[in-house]
């Protein structure tokens, strides 16, 4: 019987299988950051264990880290304290690291891809859930803990039970206005938090295979969002195209082996899915999020939802606790929702496509007075390439604030965050209570939607810009 | 890491369904470089609210929580465990976990495990009840009791025997270390490196 994508790449990373007990996986590539390895490396410190393979081990800090200033010693001592640890513990151990002020730094999963380093049929994990980015390329990437990092740092291995494997096929063309963001939003708001809980995802279809690499990067990357510890999108000519050339991409004869390899990196005609969704990409549009995780969200021609309307008692207490928090009532228009942060960035939305979706509609326009606008480069390479496109004097000239690179307000570890009662639209990934700072209320939207919300400071896109202008 | 065989102890209701792992412990907690002294941190900005049920001087000593469904979601942080644990608990109960903290929990010896909605509701109204009842889960015999409740808990057979034994898993991997040298003597030559 055929297999597919995920159980290709599962399979040949077994080191060991014993009836019983877990598979021993093999990790091709491990990323760190400054958050969740003290401790791991702590543990190894304890046990007198070293770092298997530094060659296949990667840090660079992100989390934690200022987005001005970043000359200046970190203000905060204990945020200055954890990345100090980082950076004692790569040169104890040997691991090689990108350091605020360096070149290659940025977010860890924008980083991965942009060096080349995440190519197809790989294992890729990180002390992040948003690992699942890097399944873009057709890697098995997924988000582990703290116990995990350890386990990898020592044995470049981690006992796994094998994940069941769920189709989303996404059909037709997308409308014009419609995003990656907007598709995983969708699909996300279909199958709820918990609907891929114990599946690796894999998204196909005629839609999906027309997006760009970054396009893809979103939708993998939130596949956690909908439960799921891994997405994966098998690799064709975008991603050999996107690699090519790139600092760790294969050269010469062995480009030639690896592109021979990469094809065979496709579901099975034969293959079965344990469950599958699909969904019309022609009846999609521009998605937000209502509520306090991002399986509250409907289009952006929606309505606030009443707790009435929900199947059962536990989804009744929570729309109903999430409206609360967020300070919403029942049928109000999403387009009437006011904003006064817009946050675009993160590992989600921090590439320069994102950033180029984001000047084409500010270009010429300017944020609204009542709100702030902050743009946040996912990396130094895509705060570099922006400012050779010039996209850094269109947010400045709206009004915007141009940062350096970090996760920044997406997590709100540094200094960027929301006060109390204020409300964002944001182009990251998660809409938790009090997630962008105590208090904050967020709306998930796209780069496009978060640009246009800025001009006019209410929930809305582009297309409704063009009456006004 | 202690063998877990059965614990008994007073139980928290947590009527809430999606609590996610920043609701567990906020991200401005996350920058300790240590493993302990996270129960501060714990439901911190709900602990805000003096109705909280954790706030309520009746369940002072609870050491097994009961949650509603989708428990642990979003962020992968370990810390959230540790929160937990540093607090007191021993045990979660839900009806579904997200994966990465369920991954989290037997690394670090928290029990999560899975019983029916059905018996979480029942557990929820008996404990708000009779907050000094008390619970059992028993690992060895894969089941919870409380007063009359008496119901099945499901925990993976490995995540058992780990937590049951109190093994080390990086212990365990390195038992196999000329596995993983023989695989990488075979890896493809053109897998990058970072070096």
């Amino acid at each position: 019987m055929g297999r597919t994508l995920a159980e290709k790449v599962w399979e040949s990373h077994v080191v060991r299988r014993f009836e019983g007990e877990p598979d021993l996986l093999y990790i091709d590539l491990h990323l760190v950051h400054e958050v969740t390895s003290p401790q791991a490396f702590d543990g190894l410190r304890a046990s007198g264990r070293v770092v298997r393979r530094t060659d296949l081990t990667l840090a660079t800090e992100d989390h934690n880290i200022p987005t001005i200033n970043i000359d200046q010693p970190i203000a905060d001592p204990i945020s200055r304290a954890q990345v100090q640890a980082l950076r004692t513990n790569c040169a104890e151990f040997g691991v090689p690291l990108y350091s605020l002020g360096n070149v290659e730094q940025g977010i860890v999963h924008v980083v991965g891809p942009q060096l080349g380093l995440t190519q197809p049929g790989m294992t890729v994990v990180c002390g992040d859930s948003h690992t699942s980015t890097h399944g873009a390329f057709g890697a098995l990437a997924f988000g582990i803990g703290t116990s995990e990092v350890e386990h990898v740092l020592a044995t470049q291995t981690l006992p796994l039970k094998p994940f069941k494997t769920m189709a989303i096929t996404v059909e037709g063309d997308l409308p014009p206005g419609v995003t990656a963001k907007d598709v995983i939003l969708a699909v996300i708001a279909k199958i709820g938090t918990g609907g891929g809980q114990g599946y690796v995802l894999e998204y196909r279809g005629s839609a999906i295979e027309a997006l760009s690499i970054e396009g893809r990067m979103t939708i993998c990357n939130m596949s956690i969002e909908a439960g799921a510890r891994a997405g994966m999108i098998a690799p064709d000519d975008t991603t050999f195209e996107y690699l090519k050339g790139r600092d760790h991409a294969p050269k010469g004869a062995e480009w030639e082996a690896a592109v021979d390899y990469w094809r065979t990196l496709r579901t099975d005609d034969d293959a079965t899915f344990d469950a599958e969704v699909i969904l019309d990409a022609s009846a999609l549009s521009p998605f937000v999020t209502w509520g306090t995780n991002p399986g509250q969200g409907l289009p952006l021609s929606g309505s606030v939802p009443s707790p009435d309307e929900a199947a059962n008692e536990v989804e009744r207490a929570a729309i109903a606790h999430a409206l609360e928090y967020m300070g919403l009532t029942p049928g109000m228009p999403l387009r009437e929702i006011e904003v006064d942060t817009v946050f675009v960035g993160s590992c989600t939305n921090g590439r320069i496509e994102d950033l180029r979706a984001v000047a084409e509609v500010l270009k010429g326009r300017t944020v609204a007075p009542s709100v702030r606008m902050l743009v946040v480069p996912g990396s130094v390479r895509v705060k570099h390439q922006a400012q050779e496109e010039g996209l850094d004097a269109v947010f400045i000239a709206a009004g915007a604030e141009w940062r350096e690179a970090g996760c920044s307000m997406c997590l709100a570890m540094n200094p960027d965050k929301l006060a109390p009662g204020e409300r964002s639209a944001s182009t990251s990934n998660r809409n938790f209570e009090g997630r962008q700072g105590p208090g904050g209320r967020t709306h998930l939207v796209s780069p496009a939607v978060a640009a246009a919300t800025a001009v006019t400071g209410h929930l809305c896109a582009p297309s409704d810009l063009a009456t006004i202008a | 890491m202690e063998p877990f065989v059965r614990h008994t102890g007073t139980a928290l209701p947590l009527r809430r369904s999606n609590v996610d792992t920043d609701q567990i412990i906020p991200a401005e907690y996350l920058k300790r470089i240590t493993r302990h002294g996270f129960e501060d941190g714990l439901f911190a900005a709900w602990r805000k609210d003096p109705n909280f049920v954790l706030n309520q001087p009746h369940h002072a000593d609870v050491s097994i929580l009961v949650a509603g469904p989708d428990f642990g979601t979003g962020s992968s942080r370990e810390h959230a465990v540790w929160a937990l644990q540093n607090y007191g608990f021993k045990v979660v109960l839900s009806s579904r976990f997200a994966d990465i903290f369920r991954g989290n929990s037997g690394k670090g010896g928290l029990l999560t495990a899975h019983v029916d909605q059905s018996v979480i509701e029942e557990l929820w109204t008996e404990i708000e009840a009779n907050p000094d009842l008390e619970v059992t889960v028993d690992l060895e015999h894969r089941e919870v009791r409380a007063g009359s409740i008496i119901a099945s808990i499901e925990v993976d057979d490995y995540v058992r025997w780990r937590l049951m034994e109190g093994l080390d898993d990086i212990g365990i991997t390195l038992a196999h270390v000329d596995a993983i040298s023989a695989f990488e003597s075979k890896r493809p030559e053109f897998m990058p490196t970072t070096a």
